[in-house]
């Protein structure tokens, strides 16, 4: 059952409008990422799920009741924002507490659970310290223990981890992944970082102004882009594209399309070419390994710049037309720049991109 | 070779410091001489020197003085006026300083928002704050006019007779002070919307999140941001307000009967106009005093319930 259901919402901020008639649920006990550039709404997204913006149109219903016309503090869920935002003059046991106090909890209920949050954090000895005393990861964890202390229907983070030096954020990833099992609690995860999403989503929300551009998991995001705005945010290197034209029909064993490459060369894919306008520009997208030094390759072009990043070396080549394709080869790659290489181009990883920037790819 | 880097690591590190040197240079005196001959010729000297003209039988039509050990504070506390402008100036100060707080709280609470018209009344409250002693007086004085004044005409419309505030002993003080806080009331108002304006916004949504309503939002949130300015306004204000002489000197002239007479113009009557300026010295003593003991009280009282 859907934990949290988003229906139809629009918002506007005067005369920009941020979503018109966007909708998505979140399965209950599910680690759910929204990402997306800067400015492209996914903030706006989780603060409207908060209560912190208004909804001018639409509805969202956590569990089944709608929760978009009650003040924040009823929705059941709790926050944990990129700047802590925890309250500087009260200890951190006051800070955890002053929620529970809010609506009434007993003292002995309070003690037990900040106790047990400490407990499960490993804040207990920061209990009587003010935020001022602690360090930037502390910090984060009192936040998340002020979640954990409500026993939310849903967590809401918005860019957590983004203060937070490199070291520590990969350390509080695995920490956030390893919580949301022993919860298993309806998460929602705002973030620009593609590493963040892809490693701890169930699924991913992909945002672009305003849109969802798709929605799935880590795997198919990355395999199976439905756009090419999605295509080119996520995966390291970013992918590349080449102007490519259908030529035909009978790559593959399902007679996908047959493209001519700008250099020349053509290349037999499975992806179904049904659709596919014959004899029009399409987008050639390819991610680095799906691009291989292969002696025996079609596709020539000369290397310029190499990047070794220790299990894999990634090559920039230029080829013959002028266009640049990454490819990648082994760790210990013998490679060097201004060498001529052929590449052998994989039919079966290509992305296809018409006009309207929709992706098609090989059946699974 | 490895002896030969240190060496040479020395030598540089040597020449560096000669280049820009830290730690104590007579010639480093040079940077604040300036500010020190001002500060001891204006502040410290007269400060002390004022001490020691209030321990003369001192007078100022022929310039001499004698030293006349505590006379003049023992005449002071056996002097009926002077008691009574001590007592008035109290009276003054708390009347107008809990004022100045509470209403510049409000009013920055009430207009810390990004509006057009919250913009226009931030700039409405403080214009007052530039107009001179006299203008507020002569304002003042069209309002309390017993025979046409807004006051009684107001009054006049509701059908009630007129109250002469200005000439009843028991209302010249607080109409004074009404007066005051209209004229200074800009300054402790933004000196509250700046402390607003720092707090950050996220720390109001996470009370939201929490549950928190308006009372505890203020309570737990803006009160414990804003201490440092709430001190810092109550001491400004009790050292201004200490200081009452141009308001009262021109709507009352002390009166009626001594009611709203302050320390200032007690000084200034002892001073300039009978010229015992021991007399006045030693009065002017005894309001520096009490503003050091009413500014220190309010911080460290503040302070430590802060601590507590």
């Amino acid at each position: 059952m859907a934990d949290i259901e988003i229906r139809d919402v629009s918002k506007r901020f005067g005369p920009v409008t941020v979503f018109d008639g966007l909708s998505l649920s979140v399965e209950s006990g599910e680690f759910m990422v929204f990402l997306g550039p800067s400015g492209c709404g996914k903030s706006t997204l989780l603060r409207m799920i908060a209560g912190l913006e208004s909804v001018d149109g639409g509805e969202i219903r956590i569990a089944g009741t709608r929760v978009d016309t009650l003040p924040p503090g009823a929705r059941r869920v709790a926050m944990v924002f990129q700047h802590y935002a925890l309250y500087p003059h009260m200890t951190i046991f006051e800070n955890m507490a002053f929620g529970l106090r809010n609506i009434g909890l007993k003292q002995p209920e309070i003690d037990q659970r900040v106790q047990g949050a400490a407990r499960t954090l490993e804040i207990v000895e920061l209990l009587q310290r003010k935020p001022g005393q602690l360090s930037g990861g502390q910090r984060q964890r009192v936040a998340i223990g002020r979640a954990i202390v409500k026993e939310p229907r849903a967590f809401l983070f918005d860019e957590p981890l983004s203060n937070l030096d490199a070291a520590l954020r990969v350390r509080t990833r695995v920490e956030l992944a390893r919580l949301h099992r022993r919860l298993r609690a309806t998460m929602i995860f705002v973030t620009h970082d593609q590493v963040e999403a892809m490693t701890l989503a169930d699924r991913i929300v992909v945002m672009n102004e305003g849109r969802i551009e798709q929605v799935g998991t880590p795997m198919e995001i990355y395999t199976r882009p439905a756009t090419k705005f999605v295509a080119r945010f996520v995966g390291v290197p970013a992918m590349t594209f080449l102007d490519a034209m259908v030529v035909g029909q009978g790559g593959g064993e399902q007679g996908g399309a047959v493209l001519r490459l700008p250099d020349g060369t053509e290349l037999r894919t499975p992806v179904p070419a049904d659709g596919l306008p014959a004899h029009q520009p399409i987008t050639l997208g390819l991610r680095a390994e799906a691009v291989r030094i292969d002696g025996q390759g079609s596709t020539l072009g000369t290397v310029e710049v190499v990047e070794r990043l220790g299990d894999r070396t990634h090559l920039h080549v230029r080829l013959q037309d002028g266009s640049t394709l990454i490819a990648e080869d082994a760790g210990l790659s013998g490679v060097a720049v201004e060498d001529r290489v052929a590449l052998r181009i994989d039919p079966a990883a290509v992305h296809l991109f018409g006009a309207d920037g929709v992706g098609r790819h090989a059946a699974a | 070779m490895v002896t030969a880097t240190a060496t040479g690591r020395t030598i540089e590190r040597t020449r560096r410091l000669g280049g820009a040197r830290v730690g104590p240079d007579w010639r480093n005196v040079g940077f604040v001489l300036p500010f020190l001959i001002v500060y001891l010729a204006l502040l410290v000297w007269p400060l002390f020197d004022g001490i020691w003209i209030s321990l003369q039988k001192f007078d100022m039509f022929d310039g001499t003085g004698a030293y006349a050990g505590l006379a003049n504070y023992k005449r002071l506390f056996a002097d009926k006026i002077f008691l009574g402008a001590v007592w008035n100036t109290a009276l003054f100060v708390l009347m107008t300083v809990p004022a100045f707080v509470a209403i510049g709280l409000v009013l920055a609470l009430a207009l810390n928002r990004p509006t057009r018209m919250a913009a226009a009344l931030r700039a409405t409250f403080f214009a007052t704050s530039v107009l001179s002693v006299t203008i507020v007086t002569i304002v003042w004085k069209m309002m309390y006019l017993p025979d046409r004044g807004l006051l009684t005409n107001v009054l006049g419309a509701f059908g009630q007779a007129p109250i002469p505030i200005l000439s009843d002993p028991s209302l010249a003080l607080p109409g004074i002070a009404v007066a005051t806080v209209w004229w200074g009331i800009g300054l402790p108002m933004m000196l509250f919307l700046a402390a607003l304006q720092q707090i950050p916004r996220e720390l109001y949504e996470a009370a939201a999140l929490d549950s928190a309503g308006r009372w505890r939002s203020f309570r737990h949130i803006t009160l414990p941001s804003i201490r440092r300015t709430v001190v810092l306004v109550a001491v400004i204000e009790i050292v201004y307000q200490f200081q009452l002489f141009g308001q009262s000197y021109l709507l009352t002239r002390g009166g009626p009967n001594n009611a709203s007479r302050p320390i200032v113009q007690f000084i200034y009557e002892q001073g300039f106009r009978n010229w015992d300026l021991g007399y006045a010295a030693a009065a002017s003593e005894v309001l520096f005093g009490l503003m050091l003991i009413a500014a220190m009280a309010q911080y460290l009282l503040t302070r430590r319930r802060a601590e507590g």
